[in-house]
């Protein structure tokens, strides 16, 4: 095994352009999942037990299988039902949909962790719904939401490689039609690998400046 | 879809593969874990240093790029693996990683004065760890250790993209003979979600035996 830098640098632009895919999938995945996971979390906390419990075992379902199974579905199955889907559109609704699942869990803990008083104190000076939530509730709730939902959103751009399995042109699936196709293995599998190190490695750092403005979600 | 049986069969035959694989790369895991987390609050600069590059490698990439890093790459240095082989290793070694910092943060978090009190009876470091802090840092690790376990069942499926005929595998083979898409996929979702449950009420069974008579200490 011999490590050729001409071939690594000659490859370095179709691995950039599959880069662009995947930050273009962790972007818009993590959007998907802000929003669905607000609403598991809202949907959970509902007055209706049937809702409130049908959402739960929607969330148990979705976090206890693979993500890559979802896709497979997402991709497979639904062309069938009638819904077809692009590569591009089915990862990033398979991701957001099962990190959704995770930020839900970030929305309660954040929720749950503001003190009762504050509620009642909000419905003792008056205040509607809407004020309570936008002056009293959120904003109390969202800071300590933060690192938990960088760590996720982290966690997303690492699973990008998934969507490579049903054929999103993605760094990992970029690596691999170099692979394929000059039958040298060691530099793009060893290049896609330092690509995720770098990033996560600054984002680590990144992370750790948040952890320290906003704190951890207290238990 | 006349031969609804035999797929099943099929299905149910790469079912055991996931379960041997999650057993496997959990017992590796859980060794990896301990060796790196106790390593990262070694004595010794270089031990630390070690254990801490392991476990930034492993949680800084995923388990799919480690997996075909490993299947694809080490061959070439000359080990060659089986896709098993390489399977339980990627898993063991990524899931290790995760489970190391649980250790660690157990370990850290039995108190102070349990460690003083090790010194002031005179026991030694291995005495100290085997039979004051191990056995109060084990059931804050069973929770934690319980979701890695799942994690690990999840990753499981990524091994079909090294050949492996787990049962994502075996449901893509369904899929490609019959057309059918419906049928193998809900199939194994079930499948994977009665694993998942499974594991979970093991390890809060686990859990519960572990923490016995400890009500009132925390």
């Amino acid at each position: 095994m011999e490590w050729d830098w001409d071939f690594a640098w000659s490859i370095m632009p179709t691995l950039l352009a599959g880069f662009r895919i995947t930050l273009i999938a962790t972007v818009l995945g993590a959007m998907v999942a802000a929003v669905l996971g607000l609403v598991f979390a809202i949907l959970r906390r509902s007055p209706n037990r049937l809702v409130a419990r049908t959402t739960g075992f929607v969330v148990e379902f979705i976090r206890g299988t693979p993500l890559l199974v979802q896709l497979y579905f997402i991709f497979y199955v639904l062309p069938d039902l009638g819904i077809r889907l692009p590569a591009l559109t089915a990862g990033v609704i398979g991701m957001g949909l099962h990190y959704a699942t995770y930020a839900a869990e970030v929305y309660r803990g954040g929720i749950e962790a503001v003190p009762r008083g504050q509620w009642e104190a909000a419905k003792a000076t008056n205040l509607t719904t809407r004020q309570t939530w936008l002056h009293v509730v959120l904003p109390q709730a969202v800071p300590p939401m933060i690192p938990a939902m960088a760590n996720y959103l982290l966690a997303m751009f690492k699973e990008t490689p998934l969507l490579s399995a049903i054929t999103v042109l993605e760094l990992m699936n970029q690596a691999k039609s170099v692979a394929n196709s000059s039958y040298r293995y060691v530099e793009p599998m060893t290049l896609v690998g330092v690509m995720f190190l770098v990033v996560s490695l600054i984002s680590v750092i990144g992370l750790r400046w948040l952890e320290r403005r906003y704190g951890r979600i207290s238990r | 879809m006349g031969d609804w049986a035999g797929y099943l069969t099929l299905i149910l035959m790469g079912a055991w593969v996931t379960v041997k694989l999650t057993l496997m790369g959990s017992a590796l895991a859980l060794v990896v874990a301990f060796v790196a987390g106790l390593g990262r609050i070694s004595r010794h600069a270089a031990v630390r240093w070690l254990a801490t590059a392991y476990i930034e490698f492993f949680r800084g990439t995923s388990i799919f790029v480690q997996l075909f890093w490993i299947y694809f790459v080490l061959p070439m240095t000359g080990a060659e693996l089986t896709p098993m082989q390489a399977g339980v290793m990627a898993l063991g070694l990524n899931v290790g990683a995760y489970g190391a910092e649980v250790v660690r943060g157990a370990i850290l978090a039995v108190p102070r004065d349990q460690h003083e009190a090790c010194v002031a009876v005179n026991l030694t470091r291995f005495q100290r760890m085997r039979h004051i802090i191990l056995p109060q840092a084990l059931p804050l690790m069973l929770p934690t250790f319980g979701n890695n376990a799942i994690e690990l069942l999840k990753a499981t499926s990524v091994v079909s993209l090294i050949s492996l005929s787990d049962m994502t595998f075996q449901a893509q083979v369904v899929r490609s003979q019959t057309g059918s898409t419906l049928m193998p996929f809900v199939t194994i979702l079930l499948l994977y979600f009665a694993m998942s449950s499974a594991l979970s009420f093991g390890m809060r069974r686990l859990e519960r035996r572990v923490t016995r008579g400890l009500d009132g200490v925390r």
